[in-house]
């Protein structure tokens, strides 16, 4: 079967010309870009990219095809979580010992389409100069709707409908999933934790825990009201706290700090991260389109961690209880791992 | 933590050579920029003179004096320096200061190693301490044992089972290094490695695992970050500077990639290295098994390659963490609003692809393997793989168009065992195969290449069968098609049966043109403030305009390769300076990531581009600039000033028209006819029996020389009509288009060199220097002594006249070089290149006037002041002498000729000849004092010739070893000498046991004629000495120079001054 014509047009009426791959149909979304190198299965399955037509700057994707699909520790969810996939070169031919199929038989089997033969670069450079954009890939010239994810309660649609426990060990840990990373769960399961991961909209009153990670997820934190009640009533609990990117985002709305809206976000695995009067500084894996506004950090708080090119809030801690909360991915995946300590902080709070 | 340091010492690596190249160049003149920002005074030790960092604006000081121990430590003795430098000047300068700091002397003279320190370095480099640091930290590592003999050796093999890898510490490129399949193997090999090292290494060897490299870089605070990593497409076995590479790796997974990454980090951060260095993986393609080759505890050939690869200035860089700075505190020098802490994004693929010279060897061993033997390299960029790959191909400038559709292609006789057994032909052997019809998965079977590299290399072979199918309609589809797949427009010409204009002319009108791309270290996330370029047909825009009135293009020298190397990149780089201060913009051109002109901060815009009319044409279009400046960047460039001319692009400086009249054999001796002005006599060849007719005319022995070629490639001496038979075959082969041209060849005659620059036909400025040697070695390999000491004034004026002669009549206006040959004040004209040659940074720096400074300004239209007394105006003596790397090559015939085989030079300076000469050969490895030499002096004549320089020696009362004819003419003359047996007569006492045993310091043999063709004693006893690292002398006029030093002067007698002091 011949792959079809397909076309990625911008909300700012910007059209680009492309071949299909994957599935066959057209999808709208918010049009991001990611510049890592390497990861696509990783990256395709975080919740946190629903509704998110995702760009790859890297511009040969697919070339060591994608692992059995049915083999969970392979990605960070069951499916492909990304609304559409825009690519330079799809590598139809792979070649790598874990692989099954090649990344467009993989993107079908979850009706996401994929479109190839993008200037991803001068896509990127639009995105950069006019900020993230909605946008929609048409197939074969059928239109459809444009699809806003920044108005939409995109957590509860990514969240499990069941709680599960995970794990062993003597602490337990609540983690409220709000479209949770795999790897998360993973990193503390792997620290001897017993997880609750349940779902954020369910009673978490029900759970008995030592400390509480609140996950990563997509949308905008503006949006999640009811979470970021819930959060306030956590605080009252006076457990340790870890939020992760999203988390990072409920965490400071819930403490009365302000979240905004990035022109164009931070989704890479190179981002520079300084901590706060500390000459240590890592590399961290990101995905977020929001972020923490440090000028409205309420009174207790500190900042924690600073991007260092740009400055904006990384991470944040309470100066006396022990709550803090990062905007990069310590848990990694896909991305560098220098971070992982940030989950022994943690567990060393639950003492 | 700044450290406080008024005065830095930095080593350089001395002549390039095979393993050891121009990256040092590049890695030493960013640490002297790094530091020189600080206000610290700068001190640097490097007899290169070619090079870029020894220039007069880099460095407050700049020693041109070997670089070993004493010499080193001289200097610091005179400078004080209050730091030293050790990981900007390769192995060399690494070794050399771990001796420095073992005899104590940094100690001694408080002088504090900045950056990675001593005890890091010495747990990188010696393999049990780096081996044991790595079990400390659960690190994976290949099984290996150090031996001291060679039964050990193989018990340790037959233990851990074969194949294994055999390795030696402390060594550069790999150094007698090799794969042994079998117990006699391993007892050849150790025994070899074993003469360069007390310890050898015996290795599991891993074939067919993917071998991936990371570059790390660490600063004081202990944040540790990688820059770049790199994949080899040749899987283990094949040295990585022999390597196809490419950046990013391309087939890792996210997991496997930062395992390998943590890894890394584990590593650098476990060794305590501050600054940057490299790590080496073998990484199993069947699970995530992994082992740890090596750390290179420095700045390597694949930092610079990195550095050029991502945009990230790791020298740069590594100099500041030295000096105390931490990542965070840097900017990211190509966005300017970022920091220098972050691993770069790259949203293009690069690869690597090394240039050899085998061919330049006689009997050289063409097998790829655990030792290095090419000779440069080129880096091309592209957004598919194909695209990047064919780009490589073109850029190593061997007469290839591609990886196919070549003009001639390579005839594989046993294709299966061209895949199984690497040359340095195999990636045309692998398209070969798909050509045939074989399947991926059997390619795969006989080379272990990845496959996703195979199915790319796959896909442009079927591209070409399309455009063959389709060579009559071919479409704008397809022909985007194979652009996107870095097929050139000759390629497509050559498939569909049409020519280069045709294609050309058709990608015009259909609109087909590449577009230029930023490289920006973030992938477009930030915008780059640098015009760091490339192009690409795989995009729909380009990234940037070009708009700068005053934009002048200077053409680079391409891959650095036996007769192009750093010398034509300080004449690049200083054009491009001289330029920019006269107020033009400049943008280069050039594909070589060892060289500072591929620095993007050198030039306005740099296009890391291929070197070919058509991708030369496709910039002009679009930066437009006033013209091409050709002159500067060696042959390369200066071979496409016809077509350049020819395509309307415009050449500035001397006219194409001249140059094709200089290069062009024929047109070149009618021109000097006409000026009356002498010539070897010569014919151009149009039948062999006219060539046969011609020799016996004018008498034996007879040159032979296609035109258009660099470094004397074929060029031969015949000494009868066989020889001759056979040499233009040879001939015929390398250069086709061009006519041969046969000449009479001058025995026993003097060659010089003249170097000039003339503005319209008016000689500015000129330098005059003599080869020690005799005609008949190269150019290239010669010693080079200015001002001329054994030459005629008579000779001197002669040249001066007859170039003045030949720039007015060519109208020259730039740079240029003959080649005179002189006996008994008759001068004859050998060759004239209308462009600067080898020789400009050597009689610049020595003279003390820039002569491509001059050129530039007279390129330019500028008025230049006349300088006419700058030969006799200076009371000191610059020698220039050659570095062979004939030890890397295995097998090949260590003597010199008429075609080159050095790959790099040095030159110092002295208050006399022999002070300046004796420092030069100890900066390429000579050794002195010499207690014992074994002589084996060729024939009659020679050894007749020899004798003075032999009684000189026994004077100084050193021991002769001598073979059998040679000894029994020296004790004729009263020399004692013990003779040893020819290597071939199965006797002894026997020469090669007394080379090998360490019995000689010196051999000193004469070839018997001009072109040695078979393997004789002679080649026999001059390979052990290469072998062994015995300095050898294959040239009476070196031997006799030699004698007559040693005689007049002691290893004290050689004063270390800085250049300034001769200035």
């Amino acid at each position: 079967m011949p792959n079809k014509k397909a076309k990625l047009i911008l909300e700012d009426g910007t059209e680009l010309d492309g071949i299909q791959f994957g599935a066959a149909n057209s999808v709208s979304g918010e049009v991001v870009f990611n510049t890592g190198m390497v990861g696509y299965p990783e990256s395709l399955t975080d919740p946190s990219y629903h509704g998110q037509i995702l760009t790859l700057t890297y511009p040969l994707i697919g070339n060591y095809g994608v692992p059995d699909h049915k083999i969970l520790k392979y990605f960070e969810s069951d499916k492909a979580q990304i609304s559409g996939l825009v690519v330079s070169e799809f590598s139809e031919s792979y070649n790598h010992w874990n692989a099954k199929e090649n990344l467009g038989q993989w993107l079908e089997r979850f009706g996401v389409p994929g479109i190839s033969g993008i200037d991803t670069r001068h896509l990127t450079k639009i995105l950069r100069e006019r900020g993230t954009m909605l946008g929609k890939i048409v197939i074969d010239g059928k239109d459809v709707e444009s699809y806003d994810p920044n108005h939409d309660d995109l957590i509860s649609k990514v969240c499990p409908k069941e709680t599960v426990e995970m794990g062993s060990g003597d602490k337990s840990i609540l983690l409220i999933d709000c479209g949770c990373k795999n790897s998360i769960a993973n990193n503390l399961v792997d620290r001897g934790l017993r997880v609750i991961r349940a779902p954020w909209n369910t009673d978490l009153n029900q759970f008995e825990y030592d400390g509480i990670v609140l996950s990563n997820g997509p949308g905008n934190p503006e949006m999640y009201l009811a979470l970021s009640e819930k959060i306030k009533e956590l605080f009252k609990k006076n457990v340790p706290m870890l939020g992760i990117c999203l988390g990072h985002q409920m965490l400071a709305r819930a403490s009365g700090a302000k979240t905004f809206k990035l022109k164009y976000g931070h989704r890479s695995q190179n981002q520079p991260v300084k901590e706060k009067n500390k000459p240590n500084c890592y590399v961290t894996s990101q995905n977020h389109g929001f972020a923490v506004d440090l000028s409205t950090l309420p009174i207790g708080w500190e900042s924690w961690f600073e991007n260092l090119n740009d400055g904006t809030s990384e991470g944040i801690r309470h100066k006396r209880k022990p709550w803090m909360s990062v905007q990069f991915h310590p848990e990694a995946v896909p991305g560098p791992v220098d971070t992982q300590y940030i989950f022994d902080e943690f567990i060393k709070t639950l003492d | 933590m700044k450290k406080n340091k008024k005065k830095i010492l930095i080593i350089g690596s001395s002549a390039l050579k095979i393993g050891e190249a121009g990256e040092f160049d590049y890695s030493g003149s960013q640490a002297i920029k790094a530091i020189k920002e600080e206000g610290i005074e700068t001190i640097l030790i490097n007899p290169n003179i070619a090079t870029i960092q020894t220039s007069d604006y880099l460095a407050d000081k700049v020693y041109f004096l070997p670089i070993n121990v004493q010499f080193v430590e001289k200097v610091i003795e005179k400078e004080k320096p209050d730091g030293i430098l050790l990981g900007f000047g390769g192995q060399t300068a690494l070794n050399c200061g771990l001796e420095l700091f073992k005899k104590g002397i940094l100690k001694k003279n408080n002088v504090e190693v900045l950056g990675t320190q001593i005890d890091a370095i010495d747990n990188s480099e010696d393999r049990e301490k780096f081996t044991s640091k790595l079990s400390e930290i659960d690190v994976k590592f290949p099984k290996s044992k150090a031996v001291a003999t060679v039964n050990q050796a193989i018990d340790f093999a037959s233990q851990i089972g074969y194949p294994v890898i055999i390795r030696i510490a402390f060594a550069l490129g790999g150094l007698g290094s090799g794969v042994c399949r079998t117990k006699s193997e391993v007892q050849k090999l150790a025994s070899k490695a074993l003469s360069y090292s007390p310890q050898i290494l015996i290795e599991e060897y891993l074939e067919g695992w993917k071998e991936i490299e990371y570059e790390v870089v660490r600063d004081c605070y202990d944040n540790c970050i990688t820059v770049c990593n790199m994949e080899n497409m040749d899987p283990m076995g094949i040295h990585t500077g022999e390597s196809i590479v490419v950046a990013p790796s391309q087939t890792l997974t996210n997991t496997e990639y930062h395992k390998l990454r943590e890894i890394a980090i584990r590593v650098i951060r476990h060794l305590g290295i501050v600054g940057e260095c490299n790590i080496q993986y073998a990484f199993d393609p069947h699970s995530e098994d992994y082992r740890v080759i090596e750390v290179n505890a420095r700045l390597s050939r694949s930092s610079a390659l990195a550095s050029k690869a991502t945009g990230y200035p790791l020298a740069f860089v590594a100099a500041k963490l030295a000096l105390g700075y931490g990542l965070f505190e840097l900017d990211n020098s190509i966005t300017k609003v970022t920091k220098a802490l972050f691993e770069p994004a790259l949203d293009y693929i690069v690869v690597k692809m090394p240039r050899w010279d085998l061919k330049k060897f006689k009997f050289v061993s063409r097998k790829l393997g655990s030792s290095m033997k090419s000779v440069g390299e080129v880096m091309s960029i592209g957004r598919k793989f194909e695209e990047a790959l064919q780009k490589a191909l073109r850029m190593l400038d061997n007469g290839f168009d591609g990886i196919t559709a070549n003009r001639l292609e390579i005839v594989f006789d046993n294709l299966e065992d061209s895949l199984l057994q690497p040359t340095e032909e195999r990636v045309f052997a692998v398209a070969e195969a798909f050509r045939r019809g074989y399947t991926v998965n059997k390619v795969h079977e006989l080379t272990h290449i990845n496959k996703w590299f195979l199915y790319k290399i796959e896909n442009i072979i079927k591209t070409e069968s399309e455009l063959k199918e389709n060579k009559n309609r071919l479409s704008a589809e397809l022909l985007l098609k194979s652009k996107q797949l870095g097929f050139s427009d000759r390629q497509i010409a050559k498939s569909t049966d049409s020519t280069e204009d045709k294609i050309y002319k058709r990608r015009v009108k259909n609109n087909i043109h590449p577009k230029i791309q930023q490289i920006d270290t973030l992938a477009a996330e930030y915008p780059a403030q640098t015009n760091y370029l490339y192009l690409s047909y795989n995009s729909q825009f380009d990234d940037t305009t070009i708009k700068l009135k005053n934009l002048i293009t200077i053409l680079g020298s391409g891959p650095y390769r036996i007769g192009s190397s750093v010398e034509f990149d300080w004449c690049c780089v200083i054009t491009g300076k001289t330029i920019r201060e006269r107020g033009y913009k400049t943008a280069m051109i050039n594909c070589n990531p060892e060289t500072v002109s591929t620095d993007y901060d050198e030039f306005d815009v740099l296009f890391f581009e291929e070197l070919t009319l058509e991708t030369i044409r496709e910039i002009d279009a679009k930066i437009n600039p006033l013209g091409f400046i050709i002159s500067m960047g060696g042959q390369t460039p200066n071979n496409l000033s016809l077509k350049m001319d020819k395509a309307g692009l415009k050449i500035l400086g001397t006219s194409t028209k001249s140059i094709d009249n200089a290069e062009d054999r024929s047109k070149f001796s009618s021109l000097l006819d006409k000026l009356g002005i002498e010539q070897p006599e010569w014919s151009q060849l149009s039948s062999v029996p006219e060539a046969i007719t011609f020799a016996n005319y004018v008498g034996y022995p007879v040159l032979v020389r296609p035109s258009y070629v660099l470094s004397g490639a074929a060029m031969a001496i015949a000494s009868n009509d066989d020889e001759l038979l056979r040499f233009l075959q040879k001939a015929v082969d390398v250069s086709s288009d061009y006519p041969i041209v046969i000449s009479k060849f001058l025995a026993n005659s003097k060659e010089l060199e003249f170097d000039g620059v003339a503005d319209n036909g008016e000689l500015v400025c000129y330098a005059i220097s003599e080869h020690v040697d005799n005609a008949g070695v190269h150019s290239g390999d010669s010693v080079l002594v200015l001002p001329p000491q054994r030459t005629y004034l008579e000779t001197v004026r002669q040249i001066r006249r007859i170039s003045a002669a030949i720039a007015k009549s060519l109208k020259i206006k730039g740079p240029f070089n003959i080649q005179f040959v002189a006996k008994e004040n008759k001068v004859k004209v050998i060759e004239c290149n209308l462009r600067a040659s080898r020789s400009f940074p050597f009689v610049s720096k020595t003279l003390n006037r820039n002569f491509i400074e001059i050129a530039t300004d007279v390129i330019l239209g500028n008025s230049v002041e006349i300088i006419d007394d700058l030969n006799f105006n200076y009371d000191y003596v610059g020698v220039k002498a050659p570095e062979f790397s004939f030890t890397r090559l295995e097998g090949a015939d260590p003597s010199t000729g008429v075609e080159m085989s050095s790959t790099g030079e040095v030159a110092c300076f002295g208050n006399d000849f022999e002070e300046a000469f004796l420092k030069a050969l100890i900066s390429v490895g000579y050794r002195f004092p010499i207690k014992s030499i074994l002589i084996s002096s060729g024939t009659i004549e020679s050894k007749a010739e020899l004798l003075e320089a032999k009684l000189r020696f026994y004077k100084m009362g050193i021991k002769f070893y001598a073979t059998v004819g040679t000894a029994k003419f020296m004790r004729a003359h009263g020399i004692q000498v013990e003779t040893l047996f020819w290597p071939l007569k199965n006797k002894k006492p026997n020469a090669v046991d007394y080379i090998k045993s360490g019995k000689i310091d010196l051999v000193i043999n004469l070839p018997k004629n001009f072109q040695e063709d078979e393997l004789s004693n002679d080649y026999i006893i001059r390979r052990t000495a290469v072998d062994y690292k015995v300095p050898l002398i294959t040239n009476r006029q070196i031997a006799m120079r030699l004698s007559e030093a040693l005689a007049l002067k002691s290893m004290d007698d050689l004063l270390i001054n800085s250049w300034d002091v001769y200035k």
